[in-house]
């Protein structure tokens, strides 16, 4: 493991249990939801970033089949695999919301669904490349696999917007106290840096699972 | 331009003329697609408006589930005894071929769609109260938008282990917007169109076809080479 990234994992979860705190403790009691709104410092960092992870899957796609090098194919595979665990995360997070706010586990929200489809779409991904034994194939039909899964993505918002929904829009750093903002942002750039460093140490395995590959 | 033009008109032609020989892959996809009309109705209990209600919805679960038949078919003839291959031979663009293909595909799930059509009426007592016509536009553009990325996966799916497994996991997720639309649209044209929402529902789907139709044509290629 490189020193940069265990400094970056480190800068991300002290930075993480700071800004939790922060928001958790020292953050006013929102008016409305009460103390359930706190869950508000990690659920929202935890969607931006499961957004970026597969865009940033969407670009290796891209990039792997523009220059066919290895590298963005690397990016797809860890990328997809830590977008999963943050997606997971955000549906976990977003339910436990839900319940008090909204007295359901879930609903068919625009973004809930969303999130849904979009880790399903890339769950899918992830079961074709288990299934393709082929690298330059499994790395091909992935990002193709991947560009459509991305692409997909306004659409579904944009059919389950048009049904019905019941989430709050979103807020803004005007309408917010500072007090509120301080840890979202800080807590922002904790789950970045997490998931840079597990982006990072998933690169290099699968950098070393396809050299193994293609030496064989 | 038209030499391209072409070249699908012939693919397309291959593909009408393979599925002429191989009737009773749309008559099995019908089958299948009745069937599951009927367990709906079971699934769903006997009341009378809900099932009206509901209408719609089965309708294009049906079709979404047959067309994994159908999608996986049409590739499984292709990929035994390499005639896939010989097909990238052809002096033609790979995108021609995703074109015939996915006009084979739209083919019989815009049969098996409109044959649903009566049935829901009878089964359900869901008269199409906008008229026949918007219902099987709606029908066409949903099943158009279902057999562009069902082509693509469809390719995918066939040369890789677990192709059975793989075809729906991938395309189901992928087809959400478009079965909502769909669905959404379907209900407008049985139920009456109150809220004038039709069009909009149909401009998803014709934005929802332009996308996968142009990014299969472009993508296909890197699907099928070797």
């Amino acid at each position: 493991m490189r020193r940069w990234e265990i400094w970056v994992g480190l800068l991300g979860l002290g930075m993480l249990v700071f800004g939790s705190y922060y928001g958790l403790v020292l953050a006013p009691r929102e008016q409305y939801m009460g103390d359930v709104q706190r869950i508000m410092y990690v659920h929202v960092p935890t969607a931006w970033n499961t957004l970026l992870c597969f865009t940033a899957s969407f670009v290796g796609a891209v990039g792997w089949l523009w220059t066919r090098s290895w590298k963005w194919d690397h990016l797809i595979e860890s990328t997809i695999i830590t977008g999963l665990v943050t997606g997971s995360l955000l549906a976990v997070q977003g339910a436990i919301w839900a319940k008090p706010t909204w007295g359901v586990w879930w609903t068919w929200d625009p973004r809930l669904t969303s999130v849904a489809v979009m880790v399903l779409s890339f769950l899918g991904i992830l079961a074709l490349r288990s299934f393709v034994d082929d690298p330059i194939k499994r790395a091909t039909w992935s990002a193709t696999a991947a560009v459509l899964a991305w692409v997909n993505i306004p659409f579904v918002y944009l059919c389950v917007r048009w049904m019905a929904s019941l989430h709050q829009t979103q807020s803004t750093p005007k309408t917010v106290d500072p007090a509120m903002v301080f840890p979202l942002r800080v807590n922002a750039f904790a789950v970045l840096f997490i998931v840079i460093f597990f982006v990072a140490t998933g690169w290099r395995i699968a950098r070393e699972l396809r050299k193994r590959e293609l030496a064989e | 331009m038209n030499e391209a033009l072409r070249e699908c008109a012939a693919m397309i032609g291959k593909e009408l003329s393979h599925l002429w020989r191989a009737r009773a892959r749309v008559a099995g996809t019908a089958a299948f697609a009745l069937a599951t009309l009927l367990l709906f109705s079971f699934a769903g209990g006997m009341n009378a408006d809900l099932l009206r209600h509901n209408a719609a919805g089965y309708l294009w679960v049906g079709l979404l589930l047959a067309s994994t038949l159908s999608l996986g078919e049409s590739f499984r003839v292709e990929t035994e005894h390499n005639a896939l291959e010989m097909l990238l031979l052809l002096p033609v663009r790979p995108a021609a071929i995703f074109v015939g293909k996915a006009v084979g595909n739209l083919v019989v799930l815009l049969l098996v769609g409109l044959l649903m059509i009566p049935l829901c009426v009878v089964l359900f007592d869901a008269a199409p109260r906008e008229g026949v016509g918007k219902l099987a536009l709606t029908v066409l553009l949903g099943t158009a938008s279902i057999s562009a990325p069902g082509t693509m996966h469809a390719a995918l799916a066939s040369r890789a282990r677990g192709r059975d497994l793989l075809l729906p996991l991938l395309l189901f997720p992928l087809v959400v917007p478009c079965v909502i639309a769909a669905v959404q649209a379907s209900r407008a044209c049985f139920t009456g169109d109150a809220m004038g929402e039709l069009s909009s529902w149909l401009a998803v789907l014709v934005g929802f076809c332009v996308v996968h139709w142009s990014l299969g044509a472009l993508l296909f290629e890197r699907v099928v080479e070797d």
